[in-house]
C-alpha cells in the first residue's frame, strides 16, 4: 500500500477556540462580581431562551463541564465516589455523575468553589436529563429549576401539534423566568440569540461537510475541540463570530490541500463521546495512518444537517438564508424549536434505525474505510442502539470494530486492551504502524 | 379461583392463540404501561404487554447493548426465539429510552402486520400535555382505523373506556382488601391477578375477579405476617415474591408498572371530547419515574401508599441499569426513612439469586421485627 504524503499546518484559530473555552467558564464564575445571572443546563437546552434576561447572563452546560472534569482524572473519580456515597448508581450517566460529584465536594474543575447557578433551565431529551437536574437542586439546596419536555418523534414525523407542544413550554418557560430572576424580558436579545444558534450551527455542518474532502482537512480529535464550543453556548454571537472564521479557514485549508494528518490511508469515522481522559487512541490510529473523519456524534451533536436536490447531506438553510425576518418571540420560539428537532443526533432517539441511515449517508460521502464504534457505558442516550447500527454497518459493507468504555469514568476504559483491539482492527484493514 | 389466574399467567401465549382463534380478533403486543387500552378495546383487539420469561438467554447480544436493563432484554429475547409469533401488530408509547430499544429491534428483526411508536409526553406536570397528548391519541386511533379498516365510533371509544374502568375499579377493590390488618389475600396471589390484567381480555378478567372478590369476602384466610411493600421497576417476578412471603411477611402493597401504576387511577367522565377523557387519565396516572420531574410526585404517592397500608418495611427492587429508577431510588429511600420505614434494596437481573436474596430479605424481616436471634 502506498502511504501518501499531505502538507500539514495547524490550525490559526486553535488558540482563539481555547480562548473562548476559559472566557465563557470565567464569565460564568464572575458574573455575580457584576451583577449577572449563572444558569446551569443541558448543551441540548434551548440557551437562546435565558439569553432574553440581559447580555450579562451566563450559562454553565453539564455535559461538556462533565466532560472537563473527566479529562481531570483524579477529580473525576473524587467526584464520581462522592456521588457513589450519596447512593447513586455508577452506571448513571458519567457526565451527571461528574457534574454532581463537583457540586457535592463544592470544588469546580476550574478553581474554587463550585460556583452555584441561579436557576436550572433544562430540556429533556434522555431519561436522565431533567432528573439531572431535579438532584442538582437537591443537592444545592433547592435551585430553582425548569425543564422543556422535546419527546415529539423524529423530524419527519413532526407537525403543528407537536411544535405547539413545545412552543407553549417555551413560552410557559420565559414566564417562569421572569418571575424566578424578577428580570423583564427582552426579545429583542432572544431573537438575537436565536439567529445565532442558526448560524453556528448551520456553520458547524458546513465545516464537517468540507471533510469530505481527500485528504481531510479536520481530524476527529481536533474537532472535538471546535464543536465544543457550540455545546456550551450555541447561541452565543462570539461563537458564531468563531464559527464563521473558522469556516474560512478550513475552506483555505481545502483549496491549499492542507491535510489534519500528513499520511491520511484510510479513513474511519467513530461514534458516541469518546473516552475523554484518553483522546490519544487518535494518535495511536494516526501511526497506522488512519484519520478519523468525524461521526454523527461530532457532526450532528451541534450541526444541522439537511438532504440537498442532489441527495447529499449539507448544512441546513438557516431561516435568515431563506429570507425570513424574524419579528416576535412566538416566531423565534418556533423557527427554534424546528430547527432543533432536525438536530441530526436527535433522530435515533426514537430509532435506531434513522440513525444507521445518516451513519451509512456520512460512511458513504465522506469515504470512509471502517468504523469503530464506542460502546459508550457513560451515555445510555447516544448508546442507544449501537447494536443495531453495527449490524447495518456491516451489512452494508463496512468493516466495523468496537471498543467498550465510558465518556467520562474511567474506571471501565480498559486503554492496553482498546489499544490492541484497535491494533487488529488496522492489521485487517491492511495497515501496519507507520515507520515515519 | 386463583388457580384460574396462575393458570393464565403461566399459559399466557396459549391463551392469545385460542382467544384469537375463538373471536378471529387480532392481537396487540405493548411495551409500557401509558399505551392507552382503552382505544384498542374499542377497536376489538386484545392488547397483550410484552413481558420477559425470566429464563438465561443468549439471542439479544447482536442487537442490544449489554448495559441496557435485562427486561428490555429479557421481553426481545420472547420475540427473537418466536413465543410472540401470533401478534397482529406491536406498538410502543414513549416512554423509557431501554424497552424503546426493545420495540425497535423487535420492529426491525420480527416485522409485524402493524407497528405503531406512540408519543407521549414526558413532562406531566405541563398543562400542555394533556391536549398534545389527545391530538396524539387522535392521531393513533386513525392508524388503527387504518389498519383494522373500519370506523372507531364514540360508542366503540365508550365500551373501550368502561372495560377498562371496570377492570381496574375492580382491582383497586382486591387492593382495598389489602388495607385490611390482617388481609386475605397476599402479595403472590395479588401478582397473578395484577399481571393477568395485562394479558387477558378485559371482560373475561373482570369476570373472574368479581367472582374472587366475592369469595375472598367470606374467606377466613388471614395473612397476619410483617407487611411489606414492594416497589421500583418493572416486576413481575413470582417466584420473587413468594420467597419474600415465605420468610415471613406479606406484601400488602406495590408501586409497580404491573401492579398499581397500571391500574390505580380510572378515566373520569367531563365535558371533554372521549380521547381527551382518555388522556387526563394517562397524564394523572402515578408517574414512572422517567416523567416525574420537576416536582417529585412520585414520592408523594409511595409516602401515601406507605400510610395506608400501614407499611412497616419497603424492599426496593430495580431492574439493573434502570436509569429513571437508579435516579428515584436514593429519594424514595430518604423519604421513606424519614416516615420510619426502613428499606432493602435489591437489584434484579433477568433472573434473581433467590437463595442470596432470601438471606437478605431474612435478615431484613428480623431486623424491623426486632426479632430475638436467639
Amino acid at each position: 500500500m502506498s502511504i501518501p504524503k499531505y502538507k500539514t499546518a495547524p490550525l490559526k484559530v486553535w488558540a482563539k477556540a481555547k480562548e473562548l473555552r476559559e472566557k465563557y467558564y470565567k464569565n460564568y464564575m464572575t458574573a455575580h462580581d457584576t451583577g449577572g445571572l449563572r444558569w446551569a443546563g443541558g448543551a441540548w437546552s434551548f440557551g437562546a431562551i435565558p439569553a432574553g434576561l440581559g447580555r450579562d447572563v451566563y450559562p454553565l452546560t453539564g455535559e461538556p463541564y462533565g466532560a472537563s472534569i473527566a479529562f481531570k482524572k483524579d477529580f473525576s473519580l473524587k467526584c464520581l465516589e462522592a456521588v457513589e456515597r450519596k447512593g447513586y448508581a455508577r452506571d448513571l450517566c458519567s457526565y451527571m455523575r461528574n457534574y454532581w460529584g463537583s457540586i457535592i465536594l463544592d470544588e469546580f474543575a476550574f478553581g474554587g468553589k463550585f460556583p452555584k447557578p441561579d436557576f436550572h433551565f433544562q430540556d429533556h431529551i434522555c431519561c436522565s436529563h431533567s432528573k439531572w437536574y431535579q438532584v442538582a437542586s437537591e443537592l444545592e439546596g433547592g435551585i430553582p429549576s425548569h425543564s422543556i419536555d422535546v419527546s415529539v418523534g423524529p423530524y419527519i414525523d413532526v407537525n403543528k401539534s407537536k411544535i405547539d407542544y413545545i412552543v407553549a413550554q417555551m413560552h410557559d418557560s420565559i414566564e417562569w423566568l421572569e418571575k424566578t430572576t424578577g428580570r423583564e424580558y427582552n426579545d429583542d436579545l432572544l431573537i438575537e440569540a436565536v439567529e445565532n444558534e442558526f448560524r453556528s450551527t448551520a456553520r458547524w455542518a458546513e465545516i464537517c461537510v468540507m471533510n469530505k474532502a481527500r485528504p481531510a482537512p479536520l481530524d476527529e480529535k481536533t474537532m472535538y475541540s471546535l464543536y465544543v464550543l457550540g455545546t456550551l453556548a450555541k447561541h452565543d454571537g462570539e461563537f458564531a463570530d468563531f464559527y464563521d472564521e473558522l469556516r474560512d479557514e478550513v475552506q483555505w485549508r481545502l483549496d491549499n490541500g492542507i491535510a489534519a494528518v500528513e499520511h491520511e490511508v484510510v479513513r474511519l469515522m467513530s461514534d458516541t463521546q469518546p473516552p475523554w481522559g484518553f483522546l490519544k487512541i487518535f494518535r495511536y490510529l494516526e501511526s497506522f495512518g488512519a484519520v478519523s473523519i468525524g461521526s454523527l456524534y461530532t457532526f450532528g451533536l451541534i450541526g444541522i444537517f439537511e438532504d440537498k436536490p442532489d441527495g447529499s447531506w449539507g448544512a441546513r438553510e438557516t431561516p435568515m438564508q431563506k429570507g425570513i425576518k424574524i419579528e416576535s418571540r412566538d416566531q423565534a420560539l418556533r423557527l427554534m424549536a424546528d430547527w432543533n428537532l432536525s438536530k441530526p443526533e436527535w433522530q435515533h432517539f426514537y430509532s435506531p434505525h434513522l440513525k444507521s441511515k445518516m451513519m451509512l449517508k456520512i460512511a458513504k460521502e465522506w469515504h470512509v474505510d471502517g468504523v469503530m464504534l464506542h460502546y459508550n457505558r457513560g451515555c445510555e442516550g447516544l448508546s442507544l442502539g449501537i447494536a443495531e447500527n453495527r449490524l447495518a454497518l456491516i451489512e452494508a459493507g463496512y468493516p466495523v470494530m468496537t471498543y467498550e468504555g465510558n465518556m467520562g469514568d474511567e474506571r471501565e476504559f480498559d486503554e492496553s486492551q482498546t489499544m490492541s483491539r484497535m491494533e487488529s482492527f488496522m492489521e485487517t484493514l491492511g495497515l501496519n504502524q507507520l515507520a515515519v | 379461583m386463583i388457580e384460574k389466574f396462575r393458570a393464565w399467567n403461566k399459559n399466557r401465549h396459549e391463551y392469545a392463540i385460542e382467544w384469537k382463534k375463538r373471536t378471529g380478533g387480532k392481537v396487540m403486543g405493548y411495551f409500557c404501561t401509558y399505551v392507552p387500552e382503552e382505544l384498542l378495546l374499542a377497536a376489538n383487539i386484545l392488547p397483550v404487554r410484552i413481558l420477559g420469561s425470566h429464563e438465561p438467554q443468549d439471542v439479544t447480544e447482536p442487537h442490544l447493548f449489554g448495559m441496557y436493563c435485562p427486561f428490555s432484554r429479557d421481553c426481545l429475547a420472547q420475540g427473537l426465539k418466536g413465543r410472540y409469533d401470533y401478534l397482529d401488530g406491536i406498538m410502543i408509547a414513549h416512554s423509557c429510552l431501554h424497552i424503546r430499544q426493545t420495540y425497535t429491534s423487535w420492529d426491525k428483526h420480527i416485522p409485524r402486520d402493524f407497528s405503531y411508536y406512540l408519543p407521549v409526553p414526558q413532562n406531566l406536570q405541563t398543562p400542555h400535555s394533556k391536549p398534545y397528548l389527545a391530538n396524539e391519541y387522535k392521531a393513533f386511533k386513525k392508524a388503527l382505523e387504518e389498519w383494522i379498516g373500519k370506523e372507531i365510533t364514540e360508542e366503540d371509544i365508550e365500551r373501550g373506556i368502561n372495560a377498562m374502568n371496570d377492570n381496574r375499579s375492580l382491582l383497586r377493590e382486591l387492593y382495598v382488601l389489602k388495607e385490611r390488618e390482617n388481609p386475605v389475600i397476599n402479595g403472590e396471589e395479588t401478582m397473578q391477578v395484577a399481571i393477568t390484567q395485562q394479558l387477558i381480555d378485559k371482560n373475561e378478567h373482570s369476570a373472574l375477579l368479581r367472582e374472587y372478590i366475592k369469595q375472598l369476602k367470606i374467606d377466613n384466610k388471614q395473612h397476619d405476617k410483617t407487611r411489606l411493600m414492594i416497589l421500583g421497576s418493572e416486576n413481575d417476578d413470582i417466584e420473587f415474591v413468594e420467597m419474600v412471603e415465605n420468610c415471613g411477611s406479606t406484601v400488602v402493597i406495590d408501586e409497580h408498572c404491573i401492579g398499581t401504576r397500571y391500574f390505580w387511577n380510572n378515566v373520569e367522565e367531563s365535558e371533554d371530547d372521549k380521547i381527551t377523557q382518555i388522556a387526563k387519565r394517562y397524564i394523572d396516572k402515578p408517574p414512572c419515574p422517567t416523567k416525574d420531574w420537576m416536582d417529585r410526585n412520585r414520592v408523594k404517592h409511595i409516602l401515601h401508599l406507605a400510610k395506608l397500608y400501614d407499611v412497616k418495611g419497603a424492599v426496593l427492587i430495580q431492574q439493573k441499569f434502570c436509569d429513571p429508577h437508579e435516579l428515584d431510588i436514593p429519594a424514595v429511600k430518604k423519604a421513606l426513612s424519614e416516615v420510619g420505614i426502613d428499606t432493602l434494596f435489591l437489584e434484579f437481573d433477568v433472573t434473581v439469586p433467590i437463595g442470596q436474596f432470601k438471606i437478605r430479605v431474612e435478615a431484613f424481616l428480623e431486623m424491623i421485627d426486632n426479632d430475638d436471634l436467639f
